[in-house]
């Protein structure tokens, strides 16, 4: 991987709003976690984009797989993203 | 012949939907034996005139079991070979417009190798979001038929019950995904271990898959496994885990890699990504500013209603039950029985009737949040303030039910997947006011506060009741922050919610809960409520006592000694010993507190005026002032809102948490609350 494509990996927490991008890892601990992330079809390749944020910025609200999804800044910081 | 299928699907594909439009109002909610959780059945006509019976299962995401809703569903389908309730089918609602996710789940069903129909819901809104699916392929790709419907319109169901009549449902196995390479060879010899447990081949597939995603730790703690085959897949786990395969994950990357092509073969998506009218709505309703002033908006909004235009049905139900007295005193000769039939049934089962209609417009009122997608915006939107305390936005949902009843708020904590957050939900769900509250406050409300105008808009009344409903969640979510400290210390829990389009709220739905709430209502007073009034009316009454005035018959009753036994004991929240016998006889349901004032005064009071304004004008005998003031109405209010007054709500608890311990909890804290709160207020109130 080049240092340019590498660069442009971020956590889910930290994209804007309308920014999109490819998941690339999904780094938390519990395993549990891990597993109902992609059971809601957050997998490796999946495209995501952040629609907006909750009145008092968390949580925040972002769209994959044709759904909207709600989750909490701290669980989406554990998921990282090639961003576009 | 009787034919049962059973219903499964995603959270919001609809599901609930299409079993109204199967099965109208032939349904009955019962208990899956031996476990807490309610079931829903239901009966349909095949067009050869067959009957066929459905069963509802729980809405679930996957079968991997985070939630105590979601086992139920897994163990019902893993079970269902070998339990009394098989069932030859399985209905699987799929939101067409959300084809991939909830084909997850459907992949899952048919590992298991159960006969299955795929009912792809919610065309029309697939269809508005550029999304066509060719059901032909999806049914050939699928391995199972598929039918498209429209449940809300009915559209697809006459063509969905043709189907299940006429299908003959294969038995070999459909199973079409293929796992990782690295993992097929681990995955296979555990599955035939399995089998020559006497596991059939397609639970057995499931199992493996369980067992090798699972984290090592929990084979330890596995239900069933030996010694033996923990070794085994112990072995297995460390060798994939040194190749740093991600266990957890595989499967389902899988399944999804599987449902790609699957979709690619017969779903067509105009990418058009159009910022659709639901993305419209929640720019406003999940705004900064506006969010929550559509929020607080619409909760009193709701109040509002409750307090104006419902009272209107309320009076006539009144005017129907005095007339219905007055008549039967003309008919019946004048005495004992005259007096049970007047004051004890109709004076006491006619005061709580006439709430049904608040009680039927408050379920309808939720009924609309939850289905037309608002309910998930509020999770949303209140999710900060809940973290705060400690708790889930999925709380929230739960909290909001408990509004209309603790019972089904207590019962949709199910979805909360963490234990301790989920005690905690159900330890405060009963401080919000729920409808059985209402009679009393509305009683209390209407004869004691003034109907003034605040601002010209905002009746006084109307201010006070949302008074009431704040205060009980400013306790609850007081006591949910005291318990996640102390009792129920814990991590936060997952936060993941889907936010469904939204959508008009289905009339057959809303119909079924009103309905369904009036019946129940309607039995608990024709059952319950009337043995209380006749046992209170027989009380109240005896023993005669002679040549004294209906006062002093009342005084010197049994229920006027128990009044006048616990009088010392509520004296200090300023409460005599006519609300003692009330406070005593809706110890097991609140709204008994109404039809008792109701019988007493009646027994006292013969005249034709409403029972608040017999409490209002009573003067007591010995200070020659009115018995009750406004600070005792609204001590006796606060009272009602924070007591635990509710013999079915401590029975779901102890159902739900399975032991006396939560419910004993429960029923302490809350009436220790209620006790001191209400004496503070009354003492500062005789400051004042």
């Amino acid at each position: 991987m080049s240092d340019k494509k590498l660069k442009n990996i971020f956590t889910l927490d930290l994209l804007n709003i309308d920014e999109s991008g490819i998941v690339t890892q999904i780094s938390h601990d519990s395993n549990s976690t891990r597993q109902r992330l992609l059971e809601m079809g957050l997998t490796i390749g999946t495209k995501v984009q952040v629609i907006r944020f909750a009145p008092l910025g968390d949580p925040i609200e972002i769209s994959l797989r044709g759904y909207r999804l709600s989750l909490r800044k701290n669980e989406a910081h554990g998921i990282l993203i090639q961003k576009d | 012949m009787l034919r049962t299928f059973s219903i499964i699907g995603n959270p919001n594909s609809g599901k609930t939907t299409v079993f109204n439009a199967l099965t109208g109002l032939k349904q009955k909610v019962g208990n899956y034996p031996g476990v807490t959780v309610e079931k829903k059945e239901g009966k349909f006509i095949l067009p050869n005139g067959d009957v066929a019976n459905l069963v509802d299962l729980p809405g679930t995401y996957s079968l991997t079991a985070f939630s105590p809703d979601e086992k139920i569903a897994t163990d019902v389908l893993l079970n269902h070979i070998n339990s009394s309730s098989k069932f030859e089918a399985i209905l699987c609602v799929v939101d067409a417009s959300n084809i991939e996710r909830n084909l997850f789940l459907l992949s899952q069903i048919i590992d298991l190798n159960i006969p299955c129909v795929v009912v792809l819901n919610m065309v029309d809104v697939a269809l508005k979001s550029g999304i066509t699916i060719d059901e032909d392929k999806l049914s050939k790709q699928l391995g199972v038929p598929v039918v498209k419907t429209i449940a809300q319109s009915k559209l697809g169901i006459d063509k969905l019950k043709e189907t299940l009549q006429n299908h003959i449902f294969p038995s070999k196995n459909l199973r079409k995904w293929k796992i990782d390479s690295v993992l097929q060879k681990e995955h296979s010899e555990i599955s035939q271990i399995l089998q020559k447990n006497n596991l059939d081949e397609s639970s057995a597939f499931h199992e493996a898959t369980q067992l090798l995603s699972m984290p090592t730790e929990e084979l330890l703690i596995h239900p069933w496994l030996t010694v033996d085959l923990i070794k085994i897949i112990r072995k297995k786990h460390e060798k994939l885990d040194f190749l740093e395969i991600d266990r957890g994950s595989a499967f389902i990357n899988s399944r999804y890699d599987w449902i790609k092509l699957v979709c690619d073969i017969s779903v067509k998506k105009k990418f058009t990504e159009i910022k659709n009218l639901s993305d419209k709505v929640d720019r406003i309703l999940t705004h900064k500013f506006f969010g929550f002033i559509f929020f607080f908006g619409i909760m009193t909004f709701m109040f509002q209603i409750m307090f104006s235009w419902v009272t209107i049905p309320m009076n006539w139900i009144n005017l129907f039950f005095n007339f219905l007295g007055t008549e039967i005193s003309k008919i019946l000769p004048s005495g004992q029985i005259e007096s049970l039939v007047v004051d004890g049934i109709i004076g006491g089962v006619g005061a709580v009737i006439s709430f049904l209609p608040q009680i039927v417009f408050l379920f309808l009122f939720l009924g609309i949040l939850e289905d037309s997608g608002y309910m998930a915006r509020a999770a949303f939107i209140m999710d900060k303030v809940m973290s705060k305390v400690g708790l889930h936005g999925k709380s929230f949902i739960p909290l909001l039910s408990s509004f209309a009843c603790a019972i089904p708020g207590i019962m949709a904590t199910r979805t909360i997947e963490n234990e301790k957050d989920r005690i905690t939900t159900m330890m405060i769900a009963p401080l919000m006011s729920c409808s059985a509250r209402i009679p009393v406050y509305t009683l209390m409300i209407g004869a004691f506060i003034p109907n003034n105008s605040i601002f010209g808009i905002i009746s006084l009344p109307a201010l006070i009741l949302v008074s009431l409903y704040m205060l009980g969640l400013l306790a609850a979510l007081v006591f949910g922050f005291i318990f996640k400290k102390t009792l129920l210390k814990g991590a936060t829990p997952l936060f993941l919610i889907e936010l469904p389009q939204y959508k008009m709220p289905s009339l057959r739905t809303l119909f079924q809960i009103m309905w369904e709430r009036s019946i129940i209502f309607l039995k608990r007073a024709g059952t319950f409520i009337l043995a209380v009034s006749i046992v209170l009316w027989f009380l109240a009454s005896y023993p005669k006592i002679e040549n004294a005035n209906p006062s002093e018959q009342l005084e010197k009753s049994f229920a006027g000694k128990i009044g006048k036994f616990i009088e010392p004991s509520i004296a200090p929240l300023g409460f005599d010993w006519k609300i003692g016998i009330g406070l005593v006889t809706s110890i097991l349901q609140r709204e008994v507190f109404v039809s008792t004032m109701g019988t007493i005064y009646n027994i006292e009071d013969d005249s034709n005026s409403s029972l608040g304004e017999k409490m209002r004008t009573e003067i007591n005998q010995q200070t020659g002032k009115p018995s009750f003031s406004i600070l005792t109405a609204i001590c006796l209010l606060v009272y009602y809102v924070l007591a635990m007054q509710c013999l079915s709500t401590i029975a779901v608890m102890k159902r739900e948490t399975n032991g006396w311990k939560w419910p004993a909890i429960q029923f302490s804290y809350m009436t220790l609350l209620a006790y001191f709160v209400t004496f503070l207020v009354y003492r500062i109130g005789v400051l004042i």
